[in-house]
């Protein structure tokens, strides 16, 4: 057994919460600059030059790209011969906790969903997500994800009869139910598979996936262009005020499924799509 | 690129067309979900407002916090819908601005024209470059509200763009279908 100890993850997250938030990751400044080159409207074009103006500055700066700093979403993937010194769910929570307040980071989170909905001061909890896999790493990603964009995410048990045309209809009602909402230019994830609930987990992972790769299966890396391309013909554009760039990515993951059905999930990000990687 | 000062007339008001690219100058105040809820709950008890708001602007902010030294974290808008229960009821009562992002609902654009107010929009996600444009900031009320609480700004050109103007018009709906006619799409 490999051993790890609790400050080490600590230490991980709380630098991971600061620079995601600070610096946009290589993928996602890729994509917006060829986005800037392809945009043919006024107002679109000027828009996403203030975007690129942003991130410059907050990186320069060291302060956050966007105020909603998000609520800390993390995926653990723990090899089975990794030992964690003490309690790995509060290692995490105590890194986010230590980061969204050296990192002067707003924190977002309430207590309750409903009915008291106070502060907790700290941006904690996290929602965390565990996959166990063979080996002795631990691979930890920091997706803090604002909620402009997630109250635009949606789920639907299509019919398999429902087919690729029902995939790519429910996409783009998606995305024209979240238009200016989301602050576009948007980085969408698809999940195509699975169950209820496992599906729009996949679609975030799609969604955190480099915004330039690909679904190994071509017939889906096909389809990830086309969706996107008829996203980009919506006219939406960035901020809505119209224009070309209305996503800067589109990917999808999928999983096998049951005989009745065909659950696909769209999760959407603005084009401040924060994830950060480690592997302790 | 038009220039307005606070505070917001309605003749100035009525000056702007959706499109319009503003810089805004003087003070404004922030407000987001929770102080709203308060401000109206002011309202229906018949007490005070924090402040008058007849000519005012409200920018829909929630900041980070601002580091030593600094007047303003980053403070991009955050999205209006959320505050459509309540602004009409504020543009009643004389607010002339609200600044935000995204879709408003046809109460909120009633109100607008009737009232004379405008909706202006702040590029979301880009709130490093917006804070630059912050002077200074005074917490003004529901302190224990955090981000959420009330703060007085005194802003210098503050980038904007009229989404709603007087007549109801909207750049959402309008520069949509401008692209799409510029580029024979079909929707």
């Amino acid at each position: 057994m490999r051993e790890i100890k609790y400050e080490e993850i600590v230490n991980a997250i709380k630098d991971m919460c600061i620079s995601a938030n600070n610096v946009l990751p290589n993928d996602i400044s890729e994509v917006i600059e060829e986005a800037y080159q392809n945009e043919d409207f006024k107002l679109g074009k000027e828009t996403l030059e203030i975007l690129k103006e942003n991130a410059k500055i907050a990186q320069k700066e060291k302060s956050p790209i966007c105020q909603d700093t998000g609520m800390a979403c993390v995926f653990v993937e723990i090899g089975q011969d990794v030992h964690v010194i003490g309690d790995l769910n509060e290692a995490i929570n105590e890194g986010v906790r230590q980061g969204y307040e050296e990192g002067y980071l707003r924190k977002s989170v309430v207590n309750d969903p409903m009915f008291d909905r106070i502060n907790t001061k700290d941006n904690t909890p996290a929602i965390i997500h565990y996959e166990i896999v063979s080996g002795d790493k631990l691979k930890i990603t920091l997706a803090p994800k604002g909620f402009g964009s997630e109250n635009m995410c949606q789920v639907k048990m299509l019919k398999p009869s429902d087919g690729v045309e029902g995939v790519k209809d429910f996409v783009l009602k998606v995305v024209n139910d979240a238009g200016a909402n989301a602050c576009p230019p948007m980085v969408i994830g698809v999940g195509i598979g699975g169950s209820f609930d496992y599906v729009t987990y996949l679609s975030k992972k799609a969604m955190l996936r480099n915004a330039k790769s690909h679904h190994p299966d071509k017939r889906y890396a096909l389809l990830e262009d086309e969706i996107l391309e008829k996203i980009n013909q919506t006219g939406i554009g960035p901020a809505g005020y119209g224009g070309r760039t209305t996503a800067l990515s589109l990917n999808i993951e999928t999983y096998p499924t049951h005989i009745a059905g065909m659950p696909v999930a769209v999760s959407i990000c603005c084009h401040v799509a924060r994830h950060k990687e480690v592997i302790l | 690129m038009k220039k307005i000062v606070t505070p917001f007339t309605s003749d100035d008001a009525l000056s702007l067309k959706a499109g319009d690219q503003v810089l805004i100058s003087g003070v404004i105040y922030t407000g987001r979900d929770a102080a709203h809820k308060r401000l109206i709950q002011l309202i229906k008890d018949n007490q005070p407002l924090p402040f008058d708001v007849k000519d005012q602007i409200i920018y829909y902010v929630g900041p980070t916090p601002a580091k030593p030294h600094h007047v303003f974290g980053s403070g991009g808008p955050t999205t209006s819908g959320r505050m459509d229960a309540y602004a009409p009821e504020l543009l009643k009562l004389g607010l002339r601005g609200m600044i935000g992002k995204g879709y408003r609902n046809a109460d909120v654009k009633d109100a607008i024209k009737n009232y004379q107010g405008v909706y202006f929009g702040a590029i979301g996600g880009a709130g490093a470059y917006i804070s630059h444009c912050i002077k200074e900031c005074e917490v003004i009320a529901f302190d224990d509200l955090g981000t959420e609480a009330i703060r007085r700004l005194y802003v210098e050109d503050l980038p904007v763009t009229v989404l709603i103007d007087c007549q109801g018009n909207d750049l959402y709906e309008l520069g949509r279908i401008q692209y799409l006619k510029e580029h024979n799409y079909g929707n």
